[in-house]
């Protein structure tokens, strides 16, 4: 569906200042797939999904979308940013609509649709993000802090992209507001059959919600593959300063400790599972 | 695009220049652009131009990121040397319905040109070459004298440094919201005069919002630190005049007093 290949990009380039972001990253995500991308601050994760949607141009490498160069002469990049909906860290600081149903209405109205079109689409935009139909009248500034990050999500999502991207979207947020978010992204997808990438660098989030994982550290790609075979490398991982979630940490000390638990459990409740598991025998 | 405003930007290096006390190169900059003004020759000009050339040289700084700066003036200049060139009164080399071309007029258009070249260069190569924290130290310590007659000094220059302090800061900013809302389908760069405008709304108003809550929050944690105006206050880097500055000082000032003297009694030169 969408694939970056070897994407390589420098920050100021030609000046004292200059920076690599990324050197040679790959990352892809299938039609329906729930992809996670993990990495530490400063690891490349931002500059490499502001590659998917073109808002930045790799110095090196190339950025295919259904199997067309997204930078192929002749193709319209605007038409590539309403396929691949890209929602960046805070976005609550992009809300400037008078109304929250006029915010959530700017990309529908900017990809030319009908009156009735886009009145629908925010309509389960909304829904999508669990947001009440009574405060679309409101203004985004008088909504709470979750409130507004869930109305900017929607303005995304009310461009129906079929690749839905997510910079740290429960950044800041408390475990409940997380949890709220996280769900309602992962019953978007169910609903739509869209693909959706999260970017985040908590362990716990991940394990939580996506099929497959990228591992990115120090502007590269190291790890790709399920979570069970992103897991199954703790090495690479505690080596780059990441690690497995703490309750598959809590598992593998009970195995050492020599308890035949499944240490394949990546949630609390799939680890409340293996251990029950391990009393019944 | 974005990228290319230089303005007020310091670019980091360990040049005499870049070591000299900011005080000097304030008051130099003044005596330059005073003898600058004042030049009227072929040769004081040169002169002039030399100085500037020597400082460019030692800094280090390369000509080219000069010219990236002056990019944005390039239509004054431009603008000045054309009004320039048909606004001199003199004997017509070319005239054409009411426009009258003369010598007088190119030549006091190159001259307009390398003066406004030069002041902008000279501008630039202070704000280069010097971090903006110790340039409004030097600004506030050279007006200090005006706080005698009851000018909050202290004041301005802390205006002036977190002004400056916050111009990448909200350049990042509207890179970061640009890019948000270009994601969202928003269109900066075609359609007329008018739609330009209007496309720039989804990017003014999370601007000033952000600009403003984050004033709230400078002046909050000024607060709790608190800070409270200039009375009594000391610094933490004091500036220092060696001997090295005291010599550019006492160089630069000969030379361009000088010039200045030169450009005044300039018919002296035949």
């Amino acid at each position: 569906m969408l694939e970056a290949k070897q994407i390589t990009y420098i920050y100021g380039q030609g000046t004292p200042f200059e920076k690599t972001a990324l050197d040679g990253a790959d990352f892809s995500v299938s039609a329906g797939e729930f992809a996670g991308v993990i990495g530490h601050t400063g690891s490349g994760k931002s500059t490499l999904i502001q590659h998917l949607n073109g808002l930045l141009k790799p110095h090196g490498g190339k950025v295919l979308l259904e199997g067309r160069d997204i930078w192929e002469k002749g193709g319209k990049m605007r038409d590539v940013r309403f396929l691949v909906g890209l929602v960046f860290q805070y976005p609550e600081y992009q809300l400037f609509e008078e109304t929250v149903e006029k915010d959530v209405a700017f990309g529908p109205k900017a990809m030319g649709l009908s009156e009735a079109e886009i009145s629908e689409r925010v309509r389960e935009a909304m829904e999508f993000v669990g947001l009440d139909a009574g405060i679309k009248e409101k203004s985004p500034f008088d909504l709470s802090g979750g409130q507004k990050r869930r109305a900017a999500i929607a303005g995304v999502i009310a461009m129906r992209p079929k690749v839905l991207v997510l910079d740290e979207p429960t950044a800041g947020l408390d475990p409940s507001g997380r949890q709220e978010i996280l769900s309602h992204i992962s019953e978007y997808r169910k609903q739509t059959g869209a693909a959706v990438v999260l970017v985040t660098h908590s362990m716990e989030d991940i394990a939580r919600t996506v099929d497959s994982l990228t591992v990115l550290s120090r502007s590269k790609t190291v790890l790709r593959g399920t979570l069970d075979e992103v897991f199954q490398c703790r090495e690479t991982l505690t080596k780059i300063g990441l690690d497995v979630p703490t309750v598959t940490r809590v598992l593998l000390r009970l195995r050492s400790l020599g308890m035949d638990v499944d240490a394949r459990a990546y949630t609390p409740e799939a680890a409340i599972g293996a251990i029950r598991a391990v009393g019944q025998c | 695009m974005l990228k290319d405003i230089t303005l007020g930007q310091y670019f980091p290096g360990s040049s005499i220049i870049h070591r000299m006390d900011p005080r000097i190169k304030l008051i130099l900059l003044f005596c330059f652009i005073t003898a600058l003004l004042m030049a009227n020759h072929a040769l004081t000009y040169a002169g002039v131009l030399l100085f500037l050339a020597l400082a460019v040289a030692v800094s280090r700084i390369k000509p080219k990121a000069l010219f990236k700066g002056m990019r944005p003036m390039l239509f004054i200049v431009i603008f000045t040397a054309v009004l320039n060139i048909f606004y001199t009164p003199g004997e017509p080399l070319v005239s054409f319905w009411v426009f009258n071309i003369a010598a007088e007029g190119i030549e006091r258009a190159v001259f307009m040109a390398l003066r406004l070249t030069m002041l902008i260069s000279a501008t630039f190569m202070l704000t280069y070459t010097t971090s903006p924290i110790f340039l409004s130290d030097a600004l506030a310590r050279l007006m200090s004298p005006l706080a005698k007659l009851k000018i909050p000094v202290h004041e301005f220059a802390m205006m002036m440094t977190i002004a400056l302090r916050f111009i990448p800061t909200i350049i990042e900013e509207t890179d970061k919201i640009m890019s948000a809302q270009k994601a969202r389908g928003a269109d900066f760069e075609t359609g007329n005069l008018f739609r330009r405008a209007k496309a720039l709304i989804p990017l003014l108003v999370p601007l000033f919002v952000g600009a403003f809550r984050r004033a709230d929050d400078l002046a909050v944690a000024m607060e709790c630190r608190c800070y409270h105006g200039g009375e009594g206050r000391t610094r933490m880097k004091q500036l220092h005049m060696t001997a090295e500055d005291a010599a550019v000082l006492t160089g630069g000032l000969l030379l361009l007093s000088g010039l200045t003297v030169l450009g005044r009694l300039g018919w002296f030169i035949p």
